[in-house]
């Protein structure tokens, strides 16, 4: 498994949202891409699970180009998204939500059990609630839930928005480090993150997004003592 | 303020199997005894002042039950605002009127003829304009209301503004006449027809389409996230809403035997909407009532003629005010949840 992304152009009507970026995730990385509110973080990952359209590029899973097939097909071929903001089914409990993941997958009533124990694993206050209303969950708990969602897909890869948006900083280590933990499964993971610490602590490599370009590529370790990344993206570095 | 949906779902809940079939038999039993209902002292009350009471139990009760449900499956199910819904409805209708006046086909032959056109129709008009959203949608599909009427008042074999006269009635079901003077068969054909509408969709939500359809109406693009194809539910859940339609036109144009273009009108449409939301969206049994209701009120306060709309749409914006989910509202999850959680 391998994601390369080349040249890649979005358009929302005539605004350019992505101005023709380039990164490639490698089979078994956490590969960040961090940047400010409206670098694009969000538009990139959507063209690449379907969402939004291609506008020139190309988005190659496996050597082969993908932009054109279907967005519900690319979950069959191992990509899968947890949406930012959540983005759970409210109105559908904590299982209801878990088994929509496997939606597509043709041999789910095999592996529906298998996998809702993976995930339970994961997040054991998911099966506390798993007959809540998704929600009626806490914002920790909708991320838990839609991360677990993505994963009963079982994807190569996986496509994270902001998993620590809105969550207290004892949720947001949690949350990281099953991150880690998932990976450490087998996952290739794409994490856009706006908490730059935490997601360079994690990820293996990095690529910095501002207003639609990529304008910076490195190792996260080294990112992380990058003065210039320090004061735009870290703070003061006093975390 | 109470929640009688989920009052009646504890209650069954708690049921065994034979209380159950005991309680489904019984309502069946006292429905199709409905029709009787005026001959008696104690339920006179039911009778309606200046129309037929019997034929007010065919229409406009049985096909706005029968359309509501049918329309629910759209908006209640899949979350897509159809205004045009009434085309589907007069497209069986008029099927059933060209087909059984110049052909020797009768109703019942005609009536797969008829729910195949309407489902078509509901495929071409959902292929272009289910990828739009929201309130495009709702515009389309009442241009799309408007266009089949104006179609119809324009064409000869329609018979434009006349419409069609002289429509047979079907014929005999188990050697019970279908006419004028029966209409208690004719309501006992549409509760069959009801039921199994009911049936059909009670099947359909516990499966795949239903759970598409419920992720669909909560957030498109998750679903999509999901790998639901989106565009071919939304075809299914269209034309499976017009199938149940263009039935309805089917039957109801063989019970009038006189159809015109000014009774498909977008008013259908909005009457039938207001059922599934007054009802309560998404819910059968509240679909149920809210047609029942809309269909039948305004026919019993006959006697008090001119002041009737205004005294209904009175209680209908007091209604929506108290209930804003409409009378029995689709299941609450929370409470939901606390039931299984005991059980469990
Ligand atoms: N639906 C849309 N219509 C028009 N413009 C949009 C739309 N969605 C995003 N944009 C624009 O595209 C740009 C990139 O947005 P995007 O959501 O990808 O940013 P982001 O990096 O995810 O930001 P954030 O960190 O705030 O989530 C922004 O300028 C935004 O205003
Ligand atoms: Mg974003």
């Amino acid at each position: 498994m391998r994601l390369e992304i080349k040249d890649l152009r979005v358009h929302y009507g005539k605004i350019e949202a992505i101005k023709g970026i380039s990164f490639v995730v490698n089979e078994g990385e956490i590969v960040t891409l961090i940047g400010a509110n409206g670098a694009g973080k969000t538009t990139t990952l959507k063209t690449i699970s379907g969402l939004r359209k291609v506008s020139s590029g190309q988005i190659l899973f496996d050597g082969e180009d993908i932009s054109n097939v279907p967005a519900h097909e690319r979950v069959d071929l191992g990509i899968s998204q947890s949406p930012e903001g959540r983005g759970i089914f409210p109105g559908m409990t904590v299982l209801e939500n878990l088994e929509m993941g496997k939606y597509n997958r043709k041999n789910r009533k095999i592996e529906m059990n298998e996998d809702l124990e993976m995930v339970y694993g994961l997040f054991p206050r998911l099966k506390e609630r798993a007959f809540q209303a998704g929600g009626t969950l806490s914002g920790g708990e909708q991320q838990m839930l839609a991360i677990g969602r993505s994963l009963m897909a079982r994807p190569k890869v996986l496509l994270l928005d902001e998993p620590s948006m809105g969550l207290a900083p004892q949720m947001i280590a949690n949350i990281f480090r099953i991150i880690t933990q998932i990976n450490k499964q087998g996952v290739t993971i794409l994490l856009v993150e706006q908490n730059a610490q935490q997601a360079l602590q994690r990820a293996h490599r990095a690529y910095i997004l501002e207003t639609g370009n990529v304008v910076k590529e490195a190792k996260a370790a080294d990112l992380l003592n990058d003065p210039a990344v320090r004061e735009a993206y870290l703070g003061t570095g006093a975390h | 303020m109470i929640n009688l949906r989920d009052k009646g779902a504890d209650l069954w809940e708690g049921w065994n199997r034979p209380k159950r079939i005991t309680f489904v038999f019984a309502l069946l039993v006292v429905i199709s005894l409905l029709p009787f209902a005026g001959n008696f002292s104690f339920s006179s009350f039911l009778n309606t002042p200046s129309a037929s009471y019997q034929d007010v139990l065919v229409y406009p009760i049985g096909m706005f039950i029968l359309m509501a449900l049918g329309l629910n499956i759209v908006v209640g199910k899949s979350g897509l605002l159809d205004l045009g819904y009434v085309a589907f409805f007069a497209i069986g209708a008029y099927t059933d009127a060209i087909l059984t006046t110049k052909t020797h086909l009768n109703t019942w032959q005609v009536m797969p003829i008829g729910i195949a056109l309407a489902m078509l129709s509901g495929v071409l008009l959902g292929l272009p304009t289910l990828r739009l959203r929201g309130d495009y949608l709702a515009i389309v599909t009442l241009g799309f209301g408007e266009i089949v009427r104006i179609v119809i008042l324009n064409s000869s074999i329609t018979g434009g503004t006349n419409g069609v006269a002289s429509i047979p009635n079907p014929p005999s079901v188990l050697g019970q006449k279908l006419d004028l003077n029966h209409s208690v068969n004719f309501f006992w054909i549409v509760l069959v027809m009801i039921l199994l509408v009911i049936w059909m969709i009670r099947r359909f939500t516990v499966r795949r389409p239903g759970r598409a359809w419920e992720a669909i109406r909560q957030d498109e693009d998750v679903a999509i996230l999901m790998g639901v194809p989106i565009l071919r539910y939304k075809i299914w859940s269209f034309s499976i809403g017009a199938a149940i339609g263009g039935a309805a036109g089917v039957i109801f144009a063989a019970k009038v035997l006189v159809i015109a273009p000014d009774m498909f009108t977008f008013n259908v449409s909005v009457l039938i909407l207001s059922c599934v939301v007054f009802g309560g969206m998404g819910n059968i049994w509240g679909v149920v009532f809210g047609a029942t209701m809309l269909a039948y009120v305004p026919q019993r306060i006959r006697f008090i003629t001119n002041a009737r709309e205004l005294v209904f749409g009175l209680v209908l914006i007091i209604v929506m005010n108290l209930r804003p989910d409409g009378i029995l509202p689709r299941k609450k999850r929370e409470k939901l949840s606390a039931r299984k959680e005991k059980s469990a």
